[in-house]
């Protein structure tokens, strides 16, 4: 069974299409990277995956579900998580707040309107090795308004690992971001567990040759290759994009 | 945990104080702070929704006088005399906020203002309108206080009474803002995609804000009735929910103190104000308008970077 299976899917704005008929399939424990100029498609590909955007038409599945219809927050209990290319997190509250919401939500979203000690003290301690894990450990009492870029990117990321999801996206996870917190980041990415599947838009094309399996090239709207490093280096058409020789 | 010990003893030289308040207050005044009390606790419902889950409501007068209608209609006439016409009073609030949420929850930011305005005006035209129930304008007069086997007749006994229920009531919304449910609540305020991304059910908690929020402001309405021994439609205009706006605002939104305190002031200020002029209306505008100028987020907003100056410096 593939992690991800996006079946022709397109999605138009207005007379515009972002995407035309793109279909993928990813499987589980795959590291695929996306790669597309600016416009080619990519995050609205993300957007309707994640369900923020529904598809014009076109059908996706996630571990055999079909996920078309659903709603975000069912994407997620089903194991689905998400980064955003513009950074959104929780301005106005603390790290560690902002990491027990990520744990709530993954323990089912649940209303829970009493409170229960013995659980706040566990998911205190599991939020703190989360922090510990992610290097944000001193920031945790800190309001996530006045951390770093680099530090709000990752905590981006340790949002959406808390909840440990079979399904990564990572939208542009080093866009913005010193090398040395590139660096970071990559071996962020090295380190989580092989089982987890992990699609990545990167423009980086270090980091996406490093930590990609497989590579998905889109241009307006279209997949226009696919295929391992030494494949996708070789498409001619691929370079003329980057090159911007058509 | 220092801190916590300060924020502990505060409240407790709080509760002291308006334990002991008749005691040195003339009865007019004694009258008044159970004004301010009821007003914090309406002005507390409105930031459940305004100042943790991020949605304005320009109609919460809507369940503050459905509440103060129960009271009234059941008491004269249905000749409810027992405390039993506060719970169904509590219950017809929710279940307006029930009914109305879902409409008013389809939009965001100042459409959600103008929806929520428009259901409570729906509301206010059946109160003016429904003559042989409500008698529309003239209101409803003689609206008995209940007997729980001690009187609730006199100012400092009603007084005691109106206390304890606004004390009960915001102690249960401290937990709720402190619950895991309240920090749900503040994180849909700051972002609701991120949250729907982490896999909350955003639409349900905002519905779930809005009932309660509702109910809390119903609460306060059937203390008010009974405060009045009358209810009248302009318990549910809407110059009484931009009144609770501004309280909230005035005192800060997303806290608790901040609208109980702002609530204090605008009563206090109106009370003060009507007595020397007929244009209180005007006044309460040219507060909202200093308000949003210099303090934007209120009073509590104020000390909290008065205070964080002084411990830069």
């Amino acid at each position: 069974m593939t992690a991800l299976t996006i079946d022709n899917v397109s999605k138009n704005f207005g007379g515009v299409a972002a995407l035309s008929g793109v279909s993928l399939g990813i499987e589980p424990g795959e590291r695929r990277v996306l790669l597309g100029p600016n416009g080619a498609g990519k995050t609205t590909l993300f957007h309707t995956i994640s369900g923020n955007v529904a598809p014009s038409a076109g059908r996706i599945a996630l571990f055999g579900d079909d996920i078309t219809r659903l709603r975000p927050d069912r994407r997620a209990q089903l194991g689905l998580a998400r980064t955003f290319q513009i950074t959104n997190l929780f301005p106005r509250l603390t790290v560690l707040d902002s990491v027990l919401l990520a744990l709530d939500g993954a323990s089912g979203g649940g209303m829970r309107l009493i409170h229960s000690p013995s659980r706040d003290r566990d998911m205190d301690a599991q939020a703190r090795r989360l922090l510990e894990r992610w290097g944000l450990a001193e920031a945790s009492s800190r309001i996530v308004r006045t951390l770093s870029y680099g530090e709000q990117r990752q905590l981006e990321i340790a949002l959406a690992l808390a909840g440990k999801p079979r399904l990564l996206l990572l939208d542009e996870p080093t866009a913005g971001l010193s090398p040395a917190e590139t660096r970071r980041v990559v071996a962020m990415v090295h380190e989580l567990p092989r089982d987890m599947t992990i699609v990545m838009i990167e423009h980086d094309m270090d980091v996406a040759f490093e930590l990609a399996d497989r590579i998905a090239v889109m241009h307006l709207g279209r997949l226009i290759a696919e295929g391992d490093q030494a494949a996708i280096r070789s498409n001619q058409q691929v370079t003329d994009i980057y090159l911007g020789a058509e | 945990m220092t801190a916590r010990l300060w924020s502990i003893a505060g409240a407790a030289a709080v509760l002291v104080l308006l334990v002991a308040l008749p005691a040195f207050l003339r009865e007019y005044s004694v009258a008044l702070a159970t004004k301010m009390l009821i007003f914090a606790l309406f002005a507390m419902s409105l930031d459940l929704l305004l100042g943790y889950t991020g949605l304005a409501s320009l109609g919460h007068a809507a369940y503050f006088g459905v509440a103060a209608y129960t009271v009234a209609l059941l008491v004269v006439r249905g000749g409810v005399t027992s405390g039993l016409a506060f719970p169904a009073a509590l219950a017809a609030a929710a279940l307006t906020g029930a009914v109305f949420a879902p409409l008013a929850l389809r939009a965001r930011g100042s459409y959600f203002l103008m929806i929520t305005f428009a259901l409570s005006q729906v509301v206010w035209s059946v109160a003016f309108g429904w003559r042989t129930l409500t008698n529309g304008d003239d209101g409803i007069p003689d609206v008995v206080r209940p007997n729980f086997g001690f009187s609730l007749d006199s100012t400092a006994s009603f007084y005691y009474f109106t206390l304890a229920v606004v004390g009960i009531a915001t102690l249960a919304l401290v937990a709720i803002v402190k619950s895991p449910f309240g920090r749900a609540l503040r994180g849909i305020r700051e972002s609701e995609s991120r949250m729907q991304a982490l896999g909350f059910d955003v639409w349900r908690y905002q519905y779930v804000a809005f009932v309660l929020s509702a109910a809390f402001a119903g609460v306060a309405g059937a203390l008010y009735a009974y405060y009045n021994h009358f209810v009248g439609p302009e318990y549910l205009y809407v110059i009484q929910s931009a009144e609770a706006l501004i309280m909230v605002i005035l005192g800060g939104a997303g806290t608790l103190i901040g609208p109980a305190i702002g609530a204090g002031l605008i009563v206090f200020l109106e009370d003060f104000i009507s007595s020397i002029t007929q244009h209180w209306v005007l006044v309460l505008g040219i507060i909202y308008v200093l308000v949003t100028l210099f303090a934007p987020r209120g009073l509590t907003g104020l000390v909290n970077d008065i205070r964080r100056r002084r411990s830069a410096k």
